[in-house]
């Protein structure tokens, strides 16, 4: 190779060509979604199935509106489950746990009841951390605020053995402080029950989960995708 | 400079008379000295340091109590710490020791202001320990191969600059009218990684793009950092040591151009094929998949390059180090883009996606491809800079079956435990239309995979210790007497 110019600029455009098509591009489409109502209407109010409508006086296509009245989703997140959102992270839940349905069809994510619907790009407009996660050491988790009650999440943070016989999830019991229940005042309403072959101590402790346990569950709770958008009616 | 002269040298890092070359490069290996050795040295402490973090983990994926109650120790931030102790600490460490070292000695020129490239080493250095520590103490970022804490992005990335700037001053500073294709890889290598880096850190950690914006931007950074660093980093210095070891031109120079380009074009594009299935514009995973199926045109021009300089010397390069490994890692290269490209296929990916496949596949292209390579370069370069010869062959035999064997059962394993993981999440049962085995029931079938993981996690191990004092060995010695100035041979059998 002789020209160097040539290599620089071949180098240059290949590296910008990709970041344009993929980040750029994608940012271009995606990066002005909103929460949206179930259906969308045409600038009448009419109904419109999917996301565009032509404009009849111009021809264009045009985005739908929001329904009046209706609620858009998705819908963000906030306080507790917030925080929560932060200890998911910071434990590394994301290295074994996904968050994103395929579509039917496409692997065994609709029969293992881990969503009713694929996952769209609209649902994750609201996260400035988007976790879609590339490994299923354990389940998908786009739904699990659906599956579960909040004393299960607890046991199963305290110790997924409980739960879930031979569980490869760690514990997270260092999210929960197990303390002699006090004799004074008797045992804490916040105490989690835990059967008795995993309780540290049955009778004299307890196990009160922390802030960031409370958290932890709180974002659990709140994972769910089970509101319809403009663009499954198109898809499915 | 006429038009063959020209492209013979630049076919050939070997073609100048030979007494007049030895006498350039050992003054160009003085210069490079401190540099060298200073980065091999930080290396090996990271490789040291990512081996450590990788058996924990890999330990607590079959017993989970290992270290349980510790939350320093917890399994996801172990896992993260493995990834970028491994990447920041030793593969950009060894990046920047042999890279750069090569480039000098193909630039015929005595490096200078050494300084800017030893500080921006050093700042590298503290960066990649604070960040590999706030990912242990709980402030990482939830991004794959973006886990440093925010606050770190500012330190490395002015180390980069200083480290950049230097390599593109050493670039201007040659003595020689043509650049050899590791030039090409090392130059383009060391201009794309600040771009993509840059990128990443503003669109998903410092400013959030919208949603899936931020997971795309991810996956072409992540997977970018292997495409456009690490293997142009591997992939130029195996242009380099092949045929200087075996003292014979590389067999195409055209083939290396095209190998170059098709690279440059079609590697950045594949990164998305880790979304595929997932709420992101079909049309970007339609492009990743292309790009990613392209890939086969470099690999398979790269491959006959390298295999037709090697064809016919296969007994004078087993008796050598440095091909065995980068042989080896060469022969990897091919097979790890290949399967790579294969993965990118949907059908494939439905299966292979979100399993322990994915992680054999990584193993295989950052470790069986890139880290042999290195280790390959190491074991030319160290000689050379220190003037003295490897203390223990033995050592090195070690080194070479442990890693060698180790790493490939390895990616053995992973590659079929996860292919029946895949393979039972995805079954159907067509009666009930329910999934045919219970998420816990696929999740035990994986448990033997991970105990075989962790035992040849073991030999690697063992491999690295060796590595690891032969080298500290070779520091402490004294400076060559002269006696030794031949080069360490393996015997056949060793
Ligand atoms: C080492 C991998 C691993 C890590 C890390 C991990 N999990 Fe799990 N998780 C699993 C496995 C395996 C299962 C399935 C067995 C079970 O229910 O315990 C699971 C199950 C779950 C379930 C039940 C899902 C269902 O549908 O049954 C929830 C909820 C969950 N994990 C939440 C978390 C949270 C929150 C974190 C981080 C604090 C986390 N997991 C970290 C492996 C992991």
């Amino acid at each position: 190779m002789r020209s160097l110019p040539l290599l620089f600029l071949g180098v240059f455009f290949t590296i910008a060509s990709s970041w344009v098509g993929i980040v750029l591009v994608s940012n271009i489409q995606l990066g002005g979604l909103e929460p949206a109502t179930p259906e969308l209407t045409d600038a009448e109010g009419n109904p419109i199935a999917g996301v565009f409508f032509e404009d009849p006086e111009t021809g264009e296509m045009r985005l739908g509106l929001n329904q009046d009245g209706v609620e858009a989703w998705p819908v963000p997140l906030v306080g507790a489950a917030q925080r929560g959102k932060r200890v998911y992270e910071q434990m590394g839940c994301l290295y074994c746990h996904s968050q994103q349905v395929r579509r039917q069809g496409f692997g065994s994510d609709y029969e293992r009841g881990w969503g009713e619907r694929q996952s769209v790009a609209r649902d994750y407009i609201h996260q400035e951390r988007v976790m879609l996660g590339t490994m299923r050491t354990g389940p998908d988790l786009s739904n699990v605020g659906l599956r579960y009650s909040e004393l299960w999440q607890h046991q199963h943070l305290f110790n997924p053995k409980i739960t879930s016989r031979d569980s490869l999830m760690p514990r997270y019991a260092f999210l929960y402080e197990v303390r002699p229940i006090s004799e004074t005042r008797g045992p804490s309403p916040n105490a989690i029950e835990i059967p008795e072959d995993y309780h540290p101590g049955p009778g004299e402790l307890e196990v009160i989960p922390t802030q960031r346990a409370r958290d932890l569950v709180a974002y659990l709770m709140n994972l769910r995708q089970d509101y319809d958008l403009p663009e499954m009616r198109r898809e499915q | 400079m006429s038009f063959p002269s020209t492209l013979t040298e630049a076919m050939s890092p070997t073609a100048e008379p030979k007494s007049d070359l030895l006498a350039k490069l050992s003054e160009v290996d003085r210069s490079m000295k401190v540099l060298g050795v200073f980065f091999t040295v930080c290396g090996l402490l990271w490789l040291m340091a990512g081996t450590l973090f990788a058996l924990v983990a890999s330990i607590k994926m079959h017993n989970v109590d290992f270290l349980g109650d510790s939350e320093f120790w917890t399994w996801g931030r172990v896992r993260s710490a493995h990834l970028n102790a491994m990447i920041y600490g030793w593969a950009f460490n060894v990046s920047f020791a042999v890279a750069p070292w090569i480039m000098a000695r193909l630039c015929r020129t005595r490096v200078r202001f050494t300084n800017i490239f030893l500080f921006g080493g050093i700042f590298w250095n503290i960066g990649v320990v604070i960040g590999v520590y706030g990912i242990l103490a709980g402030h990482k970022v939830g991004v794959e191969w973006l886990e440093f804490p925010a606050y770190v992005t500012p330190i490395l990335a002015l180390a980069f600059a200083f480290i950049g700037v230097w390599v593109i001053l050493l670039f201007r500073w040659r003595q020689t009218g043509h650049v050899y294709v590791s030039q090409w890889y090392f130059l383009a290598a060391f201009f794309w990684l600040p771009w993509l880096y840059a990128m990443a850190q503003i669109m998903i950690v410092h400013e959030p793009a919208r949603g899936v914006v931020q997971s795309l931007t991810n996956w072409w950074f992540a997977h970018n950092v292997l495409g456009l660093w690490l293997t142009p980093i591997a992939v130029g210095a195996a242009y380099y040591l092949i045929p200087k070891v075996l003292g014979r031109p590389i067999y195409s120079y055209y083939l290396s151009v095209i190998g170059f380009w098709a690279l440059a074009l079609f590697y950045n594009w594949a990164g998305v094929h880790h979304l595929i299935g997932g709420p992101v514009p079909a049309w970007v995973i339609s492009a990743g998949t292309v790009a990613s199926v392209m890939m086969v045109i470099p690999v398979i021009v790269v491959a006959i390059n390298h295999h037709m300089t090697v064809v016919g010397l296969h007994r004078e390069g087993w008796a050598s180090p440095t091909i065995r490994f980068v042989v080896f890692g060469a022969i990897n290269y091919t097979a790890v883009s290949l399967l790579g490209s294969a993965m990118a296929l949907r059908s494939v990916n439905e299966i292979t996606h979100f399993t322990h496949f994915t992680v054999s596949h990584s193993h295989h292209g950052v470790y069986s491809f890139f880290t042999m390579i290195m280790f390959g370069g190491i074991y030319y370069m160290l000689p050379r800079l220190l003037n003295r010869e490897w203390p223990s062959a033995m050592l090195i035999s070690l080194h070479w079956w442990t890693t060698a064997v180790g790493v490939t059962l390895m990616v053995i394993v992973l590659a079929i435990g996860g292919f029946i993981q895949g393979l039972q999440l995805n079954a159907i049962d067509p009666e009930t239309e329910t999934a045919a085995f219970e998420f816990l029931e696929v999740m035990r079938a994986t448990i033997p995979y991970m105990v075989m993981r962790s035992l040849t996690g073991v030999l690697i191990t063992i491999g690295h210790v060796a590595f690891f004092i032969n080298i500290i060995w070779m520091l402490s010695r004294r400076a060559a007497d002269g006696s030794e100035s031949k080069p360490t041979l393996l015997t056949p059998g060793a």
